[in-house]
């Protein structure tokens, strides 16, 4: 019997989002589930009633009848008491919680023995856990509405434009705050057009600021501002002071300035004043995307569109909504990964395995204890602050040019001392004649040495090839064998066997030809193709 | 043309010979090298056919002989592929050892060059040396010939107590050596020269079979060394300073090369010769028991090419894998249109890449692709953090973050080129296979990496048309 998930329709006020999308539905038919829709969730995200039915979710007619019927519901808003009261004993709801924000919320949800997986509290720094990471997708949207709005309230063109009318400035665009809403904001502002600049205490984001088309504006102050997680944290009087100057100089200078500064458990810090706004020219706009947390700014009335000192502030708590169509599938998508890791088996069923750090992580309530917070993940959240060591046996070797690093003491001496051996065998033991041609041969040996590792590596194969032409050098020892004039040489020429000694001198001959000849045009025709 | 004006015409040639070798240290003065290399051997040859020791009724075989051997060698020059390089190498390293084998026994039975007492001995040495090098030079030179063409499947042929074989083989040679240097006559020491020799092709074969595929770079450089030093054994042999140079000198250009590779495979000479990688023992297979977390993300050719058009700073690594689709011009059409666009594409090339040194390189000059614009992995590796797509083109190994992560891992320690710090890496694979070394890849499972799942040249093919749309 697969289990059923429910999709209520929202019930805040403003809220336009709904939990799945037909498209992601159809996913989770597919994952084995079944799925309820309320009549009416998705219309103010364009999704009808019809398309949820097509999709393959059975319709149902109102909120008490759907959380009756499904097993695990899918919710985008914090549920309020009456829909804690709808639900099922023992069952399970997926969405936005807020543990640490809503006690209250837990104490209730616990009461009814569900299975809370709350999306909000998912261990984000694990790499496998983005794919289900909500917070960042709906950052995401957010952060380009914002952008919208602004350009919205904006009297001017984004983009500078040289017209037949005039040259029109392009906008400057100040984001302060760089997480995921900044980063989507400074994309879809660089996109139109604006200069954007941008700020953040995390200085390693500058990367990205950099990355996405924006300019990084440095507080003039030493301090480290990453507080784990991928989260900022609050700065040091001293640092905040320097921010302040820098905020100031920057709202004189730009158009619009877009706030998006917010730290976990804490209200949203001020960044701009009273008296930056009033210095900021006539017809700019600031929009607060952390007006829902107290706002960024002084003078944000959270919710609303208000002018003051001619500059538009926006403090809409809703930018999800009014991209709702977006939010809503980006969020389904969420979900429906998180269920393919619930439902490895794809029946239908889910398995909250508290063993996996990333479901061990969004799992607040567990059949009615509450097992929140998590224990912080195995794996290290961020890495080291100073790079290890690791780096330092890459340095080691370089390339082709030059023998590497000088070899162990210990080593070098047994070398020597075979080699010494060796050489001293030699000489007690070998003619004088021997000892010419060996000379000889240990000097190029070194000769060797030295020369080969000049050669650049690129040029390994025609090395190869040249050395394989130049070994055909033994041709000479086939030809003085060919046809010696005997009489000249010492030794008994009676005996000596002319026929096969020409015979084997021919093919030997022949067989070096065919490198002789063979190897040098082959890396004649390989060099010719090396250009620039 | 007297004896001193011939071995005047030596000293000349070796001089010529060393600068060929000096010339190649820079692509621009390496088509100068080559040439040198022409003149000295030219002089090298007409000093000895016009000098004191071949009598004039020799010159007619000896033209003939060159002739048609010359012949055969400029044709397999035009006719050769340049994916094929390593195979026309490793036959060429085949014909000198038979070359020296010959010359070896050439000089046994003539009896015009009599020495007596430490001069004999040292002279039968030196053809029982000879002719040994050259035994095993040609015999492996052409396993590695049917390897590398497919002929003889490149898994390692293990045979129980293969290293004991070996030694066994040593001693009888040995033993056969104090036979062959006692022995009364020509006739007498004919048998255990044969017997050597056979024991030296049997070595010869079974050493390059035991060798796996991508160990084969260090094999055919290990060769190149090997018909060096048979060069310099028979010059030995014919008391010939020139032919001693010059095997000196080939002969510590391929084991420096042999080096080079082994290092780049962070394996040890001895090991690699010794064969048999990735099986020895069956330690990596229970290591391997631990997967790599994560997800495999696979992409079109479409969505490679819109990477692609997006990318500031490209790197490109190929593998033996561009070889065999022979997907280098395809590669050097969408570098050309990326470059074109502002893009600056750059290639990374492992020194073990391919199957010989090099071979990557003649490849995409083969392709027309600038040379400096071709790097190597030292020289790039810096770079990736700042490159936005790293593309991967049949290549497994040379990308394997295992290396430098994982302790454990066969290849632990291999220096590799660091794909996975670029911010996207595209891998073109055929399937999820695993590389020559047996070792899973953690690359294909990082957040940042994209598979690009079929043959890598009608992969390219598609990349192209849809990057030029």
């Amino acid at each position: 019997m697969p289990l059923v998930i429910g999709v209520p329709k929202e019930t805040a006020a403003g809220e336009k989002r709904v939990a799945s999308v037909p498209e992601v539905v159809e996913k989770l038919i597919k994952l084995g589930f079944a799925v309820a829709v309320q009549s009416g969730a998705g219309d103010a995200a364009n999704c009808s009633d019809d398309s949820y039915r097509a999709a393959g979710a059975e319709v149902v007619g109102d909120a008490a009848a759907l959380w009756a019927k499904a097993d695990i519901v899918f919710k985008v808003a914090v549920p309020t008491a009456e829909e804690v009261g709808l639900m099922r004993e023992g069952g399970v709801l997926v969405g936005f919680v807020w543990p640490a924000q809503n006690p209250e919320l837990m104490q209730q949800l616990a009461a009814r023995k569900a299975t809370v997986l709350a999306i909000d509290a998912l261990p984000r720094q694990l790499s496998r856990a983005q794919k289900m990471d909500a917070l960042t997708s709906q950052a995401g949207v957010a952060g380009y509405r914002a952008v919208i709005e602004a350009a919205n309230a904006f009297g001017r063109f984004f983009n500078g434009q040289i017209t037949a009318a005039g040259k029109v400035p392009p906008a400057k665009v100040f984001i302060a705050g760089a997480g995921v809403a900044g980063l989507a904001a400074i994309g879809t502002a660089a996109g139109l057009g604006a200069i954007v600049r941008a700020n953040d205490t995390r200085a390693e984001v500058a990367d990205q600021v950099v990355s996405l088309g924006g300019e990084f504006v440095k507080v003039d102050y030493e301090e480290e501002g990453s507080g784990g997680g991928g989260y900022a944290k609050v700065m040091s009087e001293g640092f905040q002071q320097a921010q302040r100057e820098m905020y100031a100089k920057q709202a004189r200078e730009v158009d619009i300035i877009i706030t998006t500064a917010l730290i976990p458990g804490k209200p949203a810090p001020r960044l701009i004043t009273a008296e930056m706004v009033q210095s900021m020219r006539p017809g700019s706009v600031i929009v607060d995307m952390a007006a829902e947390r107290g706002g960024n700014c002084e003078l944000t009335e959270p919710g609303q569109a208000v002018v003051k000192h001619g500059v538009t502030l926006i403090g809409y708590t809703d930018l999800n909504s009014r991209l709702a169509k977006q939010s809503s599938t980006l969020y389904a998508t969420n979900l429906f990964r998180l269920m393919e890791e619930l439902c490895k088996a794809k029946d239908g069923t889910i398995d909250v395995n508290m063993d996996d750090d990333a479901i061990r992580g969004l799992t607040v309530i567990k059949e009615g204890s509450i097992t929140w917070p998590a224990p912080p993940p195995k794996l290290p959240a961020a890495p080291p602050a100073s790079k290890p060591a690791a780096a330092a046996p890459a340095a080691k070797g370089g390339h082709g040019h030059g023998a590497g690093e000088p070899m162990a003491g210990g080593t070098l001496a047994i070398l020597f001392g075979v080699a010494a051996a060796l050489f001293w065998l030699i000489g007690a033991y070998a003619p004088a004649s021997f000892l010419g041609h060996f000379t000889v041969f240990v000097l190029a040996c070194f000769i060797g040495y030295m020369v080969i590792w000049n050669v650049t590596p690129s040029l390994h194969t025609p090395l190869m090839s040249v050395t394989n032409a130049i070994s055909s050098i033994i041709a000479i020892g086939a030809l003085v064998q060919i046809a010696p004039p005997l009489g000249e040489l010492a030794g008994s020429t009676a005996g000596r066997p002319d026929a096969l000694i020409r015979w084997l001198a021919v093919a030997g001959i022949a067989l070096t030809a065919i490198n002789m000849f063979g190897g040098f045009a082959v890396t004649r025709r390989m060099l010719a193709m090396f250009r620039k | 043309m007297t004896s001193s004006l011939t071995t005047v015409a030596y000293i000349g040639a070796t001089i010529l010979f060393i600068l060929s070798l000096g010339g190649l240290s820079n692509p621009e003065t390496s088509r100068r090298g080559n040439l040198y290399g022409i003149v000295g051997m030219t002089l090298a040859v007409l000093a000895t056919v016009l000098g004191p020791r071949v009598d004039a009724a020799g010159i007619p075989w000896i033209i003939g002989a060159m002739v048609a051997g010359g012949a055969i060698g400029l044709y397999a020059a035009r006719a050769v592929q340049m994916t094929q390089m390593p195979e026309l190498v490793a036959i060429m390293h085949s014909l000198v050892g038979l070359a020296a084998c010959l010359v070896g026994f050439a000089s046994y039975v003539d009896t015009s060059i009599a020495f007596t007492g430490a001069e004999k001995a040292i002279h039968e040495i030196e053809i029982y040396v000879g002719i040994l090098i050259g035994a095993v030079t040609f015999s492996g030179s052409v396993i590695a010939f049917g390897k590398l063409s497919g002929k003889i499947g490149g898994k390692p042929l293990l045979l129980p107590g293969r290293h004991w074989l070996n030694l066994a083989g040593l001693l009888v040679v040995l033993w056969y050596g104090r036979e062959f240097v006692m022995a009364p006559s020509i006739e007498a020491g004919m048998t255990p020269l044969i017997v050597m020799t056979v024991i030296s092709l049997l070595f010869g074969i079974h050493m390059v079979m035991a060798i796996g595929g991508a160990d084969m770079p260090v094999v055919v450089s290990m060769l190149n060394s090997y018909s060096g030093w048979a060069a310099a054994a028979t010059g030995f042999m014919l008391s010939n300073d020139l032919l001693i140079v010059t095997g000196a000198l080939v002969g510590s250009s391929g084991a420096i090369l042999s080096y080079i590779m082994c290092r780049a495979m962070n394996r040890n000479f001895i090991s690699v010769i010794a064969g048999g990688f990735g099986t020895g023992g069956g330690a990596p297979a229970a290591k391997a028991g631990e997967q790599p977390a994560g997800e495999v993300s696979p992409v079109s050719a479409a969505e490679t090419a819109e990477l692609l058009r997006e990318a500031k700073n490209v790197i490109i690594v190929p593998g033996y894998g561009m070889a065999v689709a022979q997907a280098q011009h395809t590669v050097f059409e969408i570098t050309k249109h990326l470059r074109e666009k502002g893009v600056n594409v750059r290639f990374g090339i492992h020194p073990v890449a391919g199957r010989m040194p090099g071979h990557m390189n003649v490849l995409l000059a083969e392709a027309k692709v600038p040379y400096d614009i071709v790097l190597e992995m030292d020289e790039i590796n810096a770079d990736f953090p700042d490159t936005d797509v790293a593309m991967v083109i049949g290549a497994n190994d040379i990308v394997n973050p295992a290396a430098q992560d994982d302790p454990t891992s066969p290849i632990a320690g291999m220096p590799v080129l660091e794909v996975w710090k670029a911010k996207t890496s595209i891998v073109m694979k055929r399937s999820m296979a695993s590389g020559y070394a047996g070792v899973d890849n953690p690359l294909f499972y990082k957040d940042n990496n994209r598979m690009l799942f079929g043959d890598a040249k009608k992969m390219l093919d598609e990349v192209l048309v849809a990057l030029k749309a």
